[in-house]
Protein backbone atom coordinates (compact mmCIF):
# COMPACT_ATOMS: atom_id res chain seq x y z
CA UNK A 1 0.00 0.00 0.00
CA UNK A 2 1.18 3.23 -0.92
CA UNK A 3 0.72 6.42 1.65
CA UNK A 4 1.28 9.21 -0.62
CA UNK A 5 -0.17 11.82 2.34
CA UNK A 6 -0.93 12.05 6.18
CA UNK A 7 -2.39 14.96 6.92
CA UNK A 8 -2.20 15.39 10.74
CA UNK A 9 -0.43 13.97 13.42
CA UNK A 10 -3.37 12.14 14.43
CA UNK A 11 -3.57 9.79 11.46
CA UNK A 12 0.18 8.93 11.85
CA UNK A 13 -0.69 7.60 15.47
CA UNK A 14 -4.03 5.97 14.39
CA UNK A 15 -2.02 4.42 11.32
CA UNK A 16 1.19 3.39 13.46
CA UNK A 17 -1.47 1.94 15.92
CA UNK A 18 -2.75 -0.59 13.21
CA UNK A 19 0.91 -1.43 11.85
CA UNK A 20 2.64 -1.88 15.49
CA UNK A 21 1.82 -5.09 17.44
CA UNK A 22 -1.81 -6.45 17.65
CA UNK A 23 -1.43 -5.67 21.88
CA UNK A 24 -2.00 -2.09 20.74
CA UNK A 25 -5.51 -2.66 20.32
CA UNK A 26 -6.33 -5.63 22.28
CA UNK A 27 -7.06 -4.85 25.97
CA UNK A 28 -5.22 -0.98 25.59
CA UNK A 29 -7.53 1.41 26.63
CA UNK A 30 -6.26 3.76 24.35
CA UNK A 31 -6.94 1.33 20.87
CA UNK A 32 -10.67 1.23 22.63
CA UNK A 33 -10.86 5.22 22.92
CA UNK A 34 -9.52 5.64 19.16
CA UNK A 35 -12.37 3.26 17.79
CA UNK A 36 -14.88 4.72 20.15
CA UNK A 37 -13.91 8.11 18.18
CA UNK A 38 -14.10 6.49 15.12
CA UNK A 39 -17.34 5.38 15.60
CA UNK A 40 -18.59 8.85 17.06
CA UNK A 41 -17.30 10.59 13.68
CA UNK A 42 -17.70 8.64 10.97
CA UNK A 43 -20.73 10.08 9.26
CA UNK A 44 -22.73 6.65 8.53
CA UNK A 45 -22.30 5.74 12.64
CA UNK A 46 -22.41 8.19 14.84
CA UNK A 47 -21.72 11.01 13.20
CA UNK A 48 -21.83 12.82 16.71
CA UNK A 49 -19.89 16.14 14.92
CA UNK A 50 -23.29 16.66 12.95
CA UNK A 51 -24.66 18.05 15.85
CA UNK A 52 -22.24 18.35 18.43
CA UNK A 53 -18.51 20.04 18.94
CA UNK A 54 -16.38 17.28 20.01
CA UNK A 55 -12.45 17.89 20.54
CA UNK A 56 -10.46 16.43 17.41
CA UNK A 57 -13.37 16.50 15.14
CA UNK A 58 -13.82 19.26 12.09
CA UNK A 59 -16.41 21.09 10.51
CA UNK A 60 -19.16 20.38 13.56
CA UNK A 61 -22.45 21.24 14.19
CA UNK A 62 -23.98 23.11 16.53
CA UNK A 63 -27.23 21.70 16.99
CA UNK A 64 -26.37 20.10 20.32
CA UNK A 65 -24.47 21.39 23.25
CA UNK A 66 -20.31 20.91 23.02
CA UNK A 67 -19.44 17.46 24.55
CA UNK A 68 -16.98 18.92 27.14
CA UNK A 69 -16.49 18.32 30.90
CA UNK A 70 -18.58 14.99 30.52
CA UNK A 71 -17.41 13.30 33.48
CA UNK A 72 -18.41 16.62 34.85
CA UNK A 73 -22.12 16.52 33.28
CA UNK A 74 -22.42 12.87 33.59
CA UNK A 75 -20.92 11.65 37.10
CA UNK A 76 -23.13 8.69 36.47
CA UNK A 77 -21.78 6.83 32.92
CA UNK A 78 -25.15 4.67 32.68
CA UNK A 79 -26.85 8.19 32.00
CA UNK A 80 -24.51 9.02 29.58
CA UNK A 81 -25.65 5.98 27.81
CA UNK A 82 -29.03 6.17 28.71
CA UNK A 83 -29.08 9.42 26.50
CA UNK A 84 -26.81 8.21 23.58
CA UNK A 85 -29.34 4.67 23.37
CA UNK A 86 -32.43 7.09 23.51
CA UNK A 87 -32.63 10.62 23.75
CA UNK A 88 -36.27 10.55 23.61
CA UNK A 89 -36.56 9.32 27.18
CA UNK A 90 -35.17 12.64 28.52
CA UNK A 91 -36.44 14.95 26.10
CA UNK A 92 -39.84 13.10 23.84
CA UNK A 93 -38.92 15.93 21.12
CA UNK A 94 -35.43 15.34 21.25
CA UNK A 95 -33.71 16.23 17.34
CA UNK A 96 -31.32 13.81 18.44
CA UNK A 97 -31.08 10.33 16.86
CA UNK A 98 -32.33 7.50 19.27
CA UNK A 99 -28.97 5.05 18.27
CA UNK A 100 -29.84 1.88 20.81
CA UNK A 101 -33.43 2.18 19.93
CA UNK A 102 -33.37 2.66 16.42
CA UNK A 103 -30.07 0.05 15.77
CA UNK A 104 -27.92 2.83 14.21
CA UNK A 105 -25.09 1.81 16.35
CA UNK A 106 -24.88 -1.92 17.95
CA UNK A 107 -24.81 -2.53 21.65
CA UNK A 108 -21.30 -2.82 21.24
CA UNK A 109 -20.99 0.39 19.65
CA UNK A 110 -22.50 2.40 22.04
CA UNK A 111 -20.66 1.15 24.90
CA UNK A 112 -17.26 2.05 22.74
CA UNK A 113 -18.47 5.69 22.04
CA UNK A 114 -20.24 5.74 25.30
CA UNK A 115 -16.40 5.36 27.00
CA UNK A 116 -15.11 7.80 24.49
CA UNK A 117 -17.86 10.69 25.06
CA UNK A 118 -16.71 10.08 28.70
CA UNK A 119 -13.36 10.87 28.44
CA UNK A 120 -13.93 13.93 27.05
CA UNK B 1 -27.09 -3.80 11.03
CA UNK B 2 -30.86 -4.01 10.91
CA UNK B 3 -32.70 -1.76 8.01
CA UNK B 4 -34.99 0.40 9.34
CA UNK B 5 -37.30 1.82 7.45
CA UNK B 6 -40.28 3.74 9.60
CA UNK B 7 -42.23 6.14 7.81
CA UNK B 8 -44.12 7.30 11.27
CA UNK B 9 -42.70 7.19 14.58
CA UNK B 10 -43.62 7.24 18.29
CA UNK B 11 -43.04 10.65 18.95
CA UNK B 12 -46.11 12.35 16.79
CA UNK B 13 -46.23 16.18 17.26
CA UNK B 14 -49.26 17.31 15.68
CA UNK B 15 -49.74 20.59 17.22
CA UNK B 16 -48.08 23.43 15.65
CA UNK B 17 -44.50 25.19 17.35
CA UNK B 18 -46.17 23.70 20.91
CA UNK B 19 -47.31 20.03 20.16
CA UNK B 20 -49.47 20.16 23.04
CA UNK B 21 -52.12 22.11 21.92
CA UNK B 22 -55.60 19.50 23.02
CA UNK B 23 -57.76 21.52 20.25
CA UNK B 24 -57.42 21.55 17.05
CA UNK B 25 -56.41 25.02 15.30
CA UNK B 26 -57.43 26.69 12.36
CA UNK B 27 -55.28 26.81 9.03
CA UNK B 28 -55.37 30.46 9.44
CA UNK B 29 -54.43 30.37 13.31
CA UNK B 30 -51.66 28.26 12.35
CA UNK B 31 -50.08 30.89 9.55
CA UNK B 32 -50.05 33.28 12.03
CA UNK B 33 -48.16 31.40 15.12
CA UNK B 34 -45.94 29.76 12.03
CA UNK B 35 -44.85 33.06 10.86
CA UNK B 36 -44.36 34.72 14.10
CA UNK B 37 -42.53 31.91 15.43
CA UNK B 38 -39.61 32.82 12.45
CA UNK B 39 -40.15 36.58 12.85
CA UNK B 40 -39.84 36.37 16.92
CA UNK B 41 -36.34 33.33 16.08
CA UNK B 42 -34.97 35.75 13.63
CA UNK B 43 -36.10 39.98 14.51
CA UNK B 44 -33.08 41.00 12.61
CA UNK B 45 -34.33 39.15 9.31
CA UNK B 46 -36.76 41.68 7.09
CA UNK B 47 -39.99 39.62 6.76
CA UNK B 48 -39.60 40.48 3.07
CA UNK B 49 -36.03 38.11 3.16
CA UNK B 50 -37.79 34.95 4.26
CA UNK B 51 -38.76 34.14 0.36
CA UNK B 52 -34.68 34.03 -0.29
CA UNK B 53 -34.64 30.61 2.08
CA UNK B 54 -31.48 29.99 3.93
CA UNK B 55 -29.50 33.26 2.18
CA UNK B 56 -31.66 35.63 4.59
CA UNK B 57 -29.62 33.86 7.40
CA UNK B 58 -26.27 34.76 6.43
CA UNK B 59 -24.60 37.77 4.85
CA UNK B 60 -21.32 35.46 3.49
CA UNK B 61 -23.46 32.78 2.05
CA UNK B 62 -25.86 35.58 0.45
CA UNK B 63 -23.02 37.27 -0.64
CA UNK B 64 -21.75 34.57 -3.01
CA UNK B 65 -25.44 33.41 -3.91
CA UNK B 66 -25.71 36.90 -4.91
CA UNK B 67 -22.65 36.81 -7.12
CA UNK B 68 -24.36 33.64 -8.19
CA UNK B 69 -27.40 35.06 -9.49
CA UNK B 70 -25.83 37.76 -11.52
CA UNK B 71 -25.58 34.98 -14.56
CA UNK B 72 -27.64 32.38 -13.28
CA UNK B 73 -27.28 28.85 -13.78
CA UNK B 74 -31.04 28.16 -14.53
CA UNK B 75 -31.22 30.87 -17.42
CA UNK B 76 -30.59 28.72 -20.08
CA UNK B 77 -33.75 26.24 -18.44
CA UNK B 78 -35.83 29.53 -18.16
CA UNK B 79 -35.12 29.83 -22.40
CA UNK B 80 -36.15 26.41 -22.53
CA UNK B 81 -39.43 26.08 -20.49
CA UNK B 82 -40.57 29.54 -22.57
CA UNK B 83 -40.54 27.52 -25.78
CA UNK B 84 -41.93 24.47 -24.88
CA UNK B 85 -44.48 26.37 -23.20
CA UNK B 86 -45.12 28.16 -26.29
CA UNK B 87 -45.04 25.17 -28.88
CA UNK B 88 -48.08 23.61 -29.73
CA UNK B 89 -48.83 19.74 -29.07
CA UNK B 90 -49.30 17.42 -31.55
CA UNK B 91 -53.33 18.38 -31.71
CA UNK B 92 -52.66 22.08 -32.07
CA UNK B 93 -53.33 23.03 -28.78
CA UNK B 94 -51.45 24.92 -26.21
CA UNK B 95 -50.87 24.70 -22.28
CA UNK B 96 -52.53 27.73 -21.96
CA UNK B 97 -55.37 26.26 -23.44
CA UNK B 98 -55.78 23.97 -20.25
CA UNK B 99 -53.62 25.68 -16.89
CA UNK B 100 -54.62 27.33 -14.89
CA UNK B 101 -55.49 31.41 -15.70
CA UNK B 102 -53.58 30.40 -19.10
CA UNK B 103 -50.71 29.34 -17.30
CA UNK B 104 -48.05 32.14 -16.39
CA UNK B 105 -48.43 34.21 -13.75
CA UNK B 106 -49.52 31.40 -11.58
CA UNK B 107 -46.43 29.50 -9.39
CA UNK B 108 -47.78 31.18 -6.55
CA UNK B 109 -51.36 29.97 -6.78
CA UNK B 110 -50.07 26.15 -6.35
CA UNK B 111 -51.30 23.86 -4.96
CA UNK B 112 -54.69 24.62 -4.68
CA UNK B 113 -57.70 22.73 -3.30
CA UNK B 114 -60.16 21.84 -6.63
CA UNK B 115 -63.75 21.45 -5.53
CA UNK B 116 -65.34 19.20 -8.48
CA UNK B 117 -62.62 16.30 -7.72
CA UNK B 118 -61.91 16.74 -3.81
CA UNK B 119 -58.53 16.55 -4.60
CA UNK B 120 -55.41 19.05 -4.22
CA UNK B 121 -53.63 20.43 -7.75
CA UNK B 122 -49.52 20.96 -7.75
CA UNK B 123 -48.33 22.30 -11.04
CA UNK B 124 -46.21 19.73 -11.95
CA UNK B 125 -49.57 17.54 -11.89
CA UNK B 126 -51.66 19.96 -13.77
CA UNK B 127 -48.92 19.87 -16.62
CA UNK B 128 -49.07 16.43 -16.91
CA UNK B 129 -52.69 16.40 -16.69
CA UNK B 130 -52.82 18.83 -19.57
CA UNK B 131 -50.17 16.55 -21.36
CA UNK B 132 -52.25 13.77 -21.00
CA UNK B 133 -55.74 15.60 -22.31
CA UNK B 134 -54.22 16.46 -25.29
CA UNK B 135 -52.69 13.13 -26.02
CA UNK B 136 -48.76 13.34 -25.28
CA UNK B 137 -47.16 11.15 -22.70
CA UNK B 138 -46.39 12.76 -19.57
CA UNK B 139 -43.10 13.93 -18.19
CA UNK B 140 -41.02 12.98 -14.74
CA UNK B 141 -41.85 14.61 -11.88
CA UNK B 142 -38.82 15.21 -10.00
CA UNK B 143 -36.00 16.39 -12.76
CA UNK B 144 -35.88 17.53 -16.79
CA UNK B 145 -38.40 19.02 -19.15
CA UNK B 146 -40.68 19.37 -15.99
CA UNK B 147 -38.58 22.01 -14.05
CA UNK B 148 -38.03 23.42 -17.27
CA UNK B 149 -41.02 23.87 -17.84
CA UNK B 150 -41.90 25.19 -14.35
CA UNK B 151 -38.89 27.16 -14.24
CA UNK B 152 -40.56 29.36 -17.01
CA UNK B 153 -43.74 29.80 -15.03
CA UNK B 154 -42.21 30.62 -12.01
CA UNK B 155 -40.15 33.51 -13.45
CA UNK B 156 -43.23 34.70 -15.12
CA UNK B 157 -44.57 34.73 -11.82
CA UNK B 158 -41.98 36.40 -9.82
CA UNK B 159 -42.90 39.22 -7.23
CA UNK B 160 -46.72 37.35 -7.21
CA UNK B 161 -47.21 36.84 -3.74
CA UNK B 162 -48.55 33.76 -2.28
CA UNK B 163 -51.78 33.65 -1.12
CA UNK B 164 -53.46 30.11 -0.82
CA UNK B 165 -57.03 29.81 1.64
CA UNK B 166 -57.76 26.58 2.79
CA UNK B 167 -61.42 26.59 2.62
CA UNK B 168 -64.35 24.53 4.57
CA UNK B 169 -64.59 21.62 2.62
CA UNK B 170 -63.66 18.93 5.05
CA UNK B 171 -62.00 17.26 1.83
CA UNK B 172 -59.55 19.83 1.93
CA UNK B 173 -58.95 20.35 5.63
CA UNK B 174 -58.50 16.72 5.63
CA UNK B 175 -55.58 17.54 2.85
CA UNK B 176 -54.68 20.25 4.80
CA UNK B 177 -53.83 17.89 8.23
CA UNK B 178 -52.54 15.65 6.41
CA UNK B 179 -49.62 18.24 5.29
CA UNK B 180 -49.43 19.62 8.41
CA UNK B 181 -48.89 15.62 10.09
CA UNK B 182 -45.97 15.12 7.13
CA UNK B 183 -44.35 18.49 8.39
CA UNK B 184 -44.05 17.07 12.13
CA UNK B 185 -44.01 13.60 12.22
CA UNK B 186 -40.65 12.07 13.26
CA UNK B 187 -39.52 9.55 10.60
CA UNK B 188 -36.61 7.33 9.55
CA UNK B 189 -33.95 5.33 11.93
CA UNK B 190 -32.96 9.10 12.59
CA UNK B 191 -35.87 9.86 13.84
CA UNK B 192 -36.19 13.13 12.40
CA UNK B 193 -39.30 15.60 11.45
CA UNK B 194 -38.90 18.45 8.87
CA UNK B 195 -39.60 20.56 11.86
CA UNK B 196 -36.71 19.48 13.75
CA UNK B 197 -34.91 21.05 10.83
CA UNK B 198 -36.66 23.69 9.95
CA UNK B 199 -38.18 25.39 12.16
CA UNK B 200 -36.89 24.07 15.96
CA UNK B 201 -33.19 24.56 14.77
CA UNK B 202 -33.44 26.43 11.91
CA UNK B 203 -30.31 29.10 12.12
CA UNK B 204 -28.28 26.19 13.44
CA UNK B 205 -25.77 24.25 11.66
CA UNK B 206 -25.70 20.29 10.91
CA UNK B 207 -21.97 19.79 9.93
CA UNK B 208 -21.53 23.48 7.99
CA UNK B 209 -24.93 23.34 6.68
CA UNK B 210 -27.28 26.08 7.77
CA UNK B 211 -30.45 24.97 8.39
CA UNK B 212 -33.01 27.39 6.30
CA UNK B 213 -36.36 28.13 8.28
CA UNK B 214 -39.78 26.13 6.98
CA UNK B 215 -40.93 29.93 5.89
CA UNK B 216 -40.43 30.32 2.60
CA UNK B 217 -39.02 26.85 1.62
CA UNK B 218 -41.03 26.58 -1.17
CA UNK B 219 -41.23 29.82 -2.58
CA UNK B 220 -38.09 30.23 -4.55
CA UNK B 221 -38.96 26.57 -6.77
CA UNK B 222 -38.13 24.94 -8.64
CA UNK B 223 -34.13 25.07 -7.73
CA UNK B 224 -30.97 25.06 -9.56
CA UNK B 225 -28.79 22.90 -7.36
CA UNK B 226 -24.84 22.80 -7.64
CA UNK B 227 -24.96 19.33 -6.05
CA UNK B 228 -27.51 18.22 -8.64
CA UNK B 229 -25.74 20.33 -11.74
CA UNK B 230 -29.63 20.50 -12.69
CA UNK B 231 -33.05 22.05 -11.83
CA UNK B 232 -35.56 20.16 -9.03
CA UNK B 233 -39.19 19.90 -8.28
CA UNK B 234 -40.36 20.66 -4.44
CA UNK B 235 -40.99 16.68 -4.33
CA UNK B 236 -37.34 15.69 -5.39
CA UNK B 237 -35.86 18.01 -2.70
CA UNK B 238 -38.37 16.79 0.04
CA UNK B 239 -37.34 12.84 -1.20
CA UNK B 240 -33.69 14.18 -0.52
CA UNK B 241 -34.81 15.49 2.44
CA UNK B 242 -36.16 11.87 3.33
CA UNK B 243 -33.54 10.31 1.83
CA UNK B 244 -30.67 12.04 4.55
CA UNK B 245 -32.27 10.49 7.60
CA UNK B 246 -32.94 7.05 6.31
CA UNK B 247 -36.47 7.42 5.56
CA UNK B 248 -37.86 5.73 2.55
CA UNK B 249 -38.88 8.41 0.61
CA UNK B 250 -42.52 8.73 -0.53
CA UNK B 251 -43.14 8.98 -4.73
CA UNK B 252 -43.53 12.44 -6.54
CA UNK B 253 -46.79 13.46 -6.38
CA UNK B 254 -47.83 11.01 -3.44
CA UNK B 255 -50.65 12.35 -1.63
CA UNK B 256 -48.04 12.84 1.16
CA UNK B 257 -45.73 15.14 -0.39
CA UNK B 258 -48.82 17.02 -2.49
CA UNK B 259 -49.98 17.73 1.05
CA UNK B 260 -46.79 18.37 2.58
CA UNK B 261 -45.97 21.09 -0.43
CA UNK B 262 -49.67 22.42 0.33
CA UNK B 263 -48.85 23.12 3.82
CA UNK B 264 -45.50 24.52 3.13
CA UNK B 265 -47.20 26.38 1.07
CA UNK B 266 -50.00 27.58 2.82
CA UNK B 267 -47.68 28.71 5.60
CA UNK B 268 -46.22 31.13 3.54
CA UNK B 269 -49.13 33.20 2.77
CA UNK B 270 -47.85 36.56 1.92
CA UNK B 271 -44.26 35.63 0.80
CA UNK B 272 -43.52 36.75 -3.02
CA UNK B 273 -42.86 34.09 -5.22
CA UNK B 274 -38.94 34.31 -6.32
CA UNK B 275 -38.29 31.40 -8.91
CA UNK B 276 -36.33 30.02 -9.71
CA UNK B 277 -33.48 30.19 -7.49
CA UNK B 278 -29.76 28.26 -7.15
CA UNK B 279 -28.70 26.56 -4.23
CA UNK B 280 -25.90 24.43 -2.95
C1 LIG C 1 -29.23 15.47 14.74
C2 LIG C 1 -28.66 16.04 15.92
C3 LIG C 1 -27.84 15.21 16.90
C4 LIG C 1 -26.98 14.15 16.68
C5 LIG C 1 -26.61 13.49 15.35
C6 LIG C 1 -26.46 13.78 17.97
N1 LIG C 1 -26.99 14.58 18.94
FE1 LIG C 1 -26.56 14.51 20.94
N2 LIG C 1 -27.93 16.01 21.29
C7 LIG C 1 -28.62 16.70 20.32
C8 LIG C 1 -29.45 17.70 20.96
C9 LIG C 1 -30.38 18.66 20.23
C10 LIG C 1 -29.22 17.60 22.35
C11 LIG C 1 -29.85 18.46 23.46
C12 LIG C 1 -30.77 17.67 24.35
C13 LIG C 1 -31.96 17.11 23.61
O1 LIG C 1 -32.74 17.88 23.02
O2 LIG C 1 -32.11 15.88 23.61
C14 LIG C 1 -28.25 16.51 22.52
C15 LIG C 1 -27.76 16.10 23.75
C16 LIG C 1 -26.74 15.19 23.90
C17 LIG C 1 -26.14 14.83 25.18
C18 LIG C 1 -26.55 15.41 26.51
C19 LIG C 1 -25.70 16.60 26.81
C20 LIG C 1 -26.04 17.21 28.14
O3 LIG C 1 -25.15 17.79 28.72
O4 LIG C 1 -27.19 17.08 28.56
C21 LIG C 1 -25.16 13.91 24.94
C22 LIG C 1 -24.24 13.26 25.94
C23 LIG C 1 -25.14 13.68 23.52
N3 LIG C 1 -26.11 14.47 22.92
C24 LIG C 1 -24.30 12.80 22.86
C25 LIG C 1 -24.36 12.48 21.52
C26 LIG C 1 -23.56 11.45 20.88
C27 LIG C 1 -22.52 10.62 21.59
C28 LIG C 1 -23.93 11.41 19.57
C29 LIG C 1 -23.47 10.50 18.46
C30 LIG C 1 -23.37 9.10 18.74
C31 LIG C 1 -24.94 12.45 19.38
N4 LIG C 1 -25.18 13.05 20.59
C32 LIG C 1 -25.55 12.75 18.17
C33 LIG C 1 -28.56 16.48 18.96
C34 LIG C 1 -27.83 15.47 18.33
C1 LIG D 1 -31.42 16.53 9.19
C2 LIG D 1 -31.95 17.81 8.89
C3 LIG D 1 -33.08 17.95 7.90
C4 LIG D 1 -34.33 17.37 7.91
C5 LIG D 1 -34.90 16.39 8.91
C6 LIG D 1 -35.04 17.92 6.77
N1 LIG D 1 -34.24 18.79 6.09
FE1 LIG D 1 -34.79 19.95 4.52
N2 LIG D 1 -32.89 20.65 4.37
C7 LIG D 1 -31.85 20.35 5.22
C8 LIG D 1 -30.64 21.03 4.78
C9 LIG D 1 -29.27 20.97 5.46
C10 LIG D 1 -31.00 21.75 3.62
C11 LIG D 1 -30.10 22.65 2.76
C12 LIG D 1 -29.95 24.00 3.42
C13 LIG D 1 -31.27 24.70 3.53
O1 LIG D 1 -31.70 25.36 2.57
O2 LIG D 1 -31.93 24.56 4.56
C14 LIG D 1 -32.42 21.50 3.40
C15 LIG D 1 -33.18 22.06 2.36
C16 LIG D 1 -34.54 21.92 2.22
C17 LIG D 1 -35.33 22.59 1.20
C18 LIG D 1 -34.79 23.51 0.13
C19 LIG D 1 -34.79 24.92 0.63
C20 LIG D 1 -34.36 25.87 -0.44
O3 LIG D 1 -34.36 27.08 -0.17
O4 LIG D 1 -34.06 25.48 -1.56
C21 LIG D 1 -36.63 22.22 1.40
C22 LIG D 1 -37.82 22.67 0.60
C23 LIG D 1 -36.64 21.32 2.53
N3 LIG D 1 -35.36 21.16 3.00
C24 LIG D 1 -37.78 20.73 3.03
C25 LIG D 1 -37.76 19.70 3.98
C26 LIG D 1 -38.91 18.91 4.31
C27 LIG D 1 -40.30 19.12 3.75
C28 LIG D 1 -38.51 17.99 5.22
C29 LIG D 1 -39.25 16.84 5.79
C30 LIG D 1 -39.85 15.92 4.87
C31 LIG D 1 -37.11 18.26 5.50
N4 LIG D 1 -36.69 19.29 4.70
C32 LIG D 1 -36.34 17.58 6.43
C33 LIG D 1 -31.92 19.55 6.34
C34 LIG D 1 -33.03 18.82 6.73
Amino acid sequence: MKIRLISSAASVVALLGVLASPVAFSGSHGGALEEGKRLAFDRKLGNCLTCHMIAGGNAAGNLGPPLIAMKARFPDKKMLRAQIWDSNVANPSSAMPPFGRHNILTEKQIDLVTDFIHSL
Amino acid sequence: MRKFILAVSTALAVGLVTPTTATASTPAEDVKAFQQYFYDKFPNVAKDDFKDGVYALNKDFREQWENTEEFPPYEDNIAKGEEMFNTPFANGKTYADCLLNGGTGTRHLYPYFDKDSGKLKTLEGEINACRKANGEKPLKYKKGAMPTLTAYIADTSRGNVINIKVSNDDRDLAAYEMGKRQFYMKRGQLNLSCADCHVTNSGGYARSDLLSPALGNLSHFPVYRHKWSALGTPHRRFGGCNKNIRAKPFKAQSDEYKSLEYFLMVMANGVEANGPSSRK
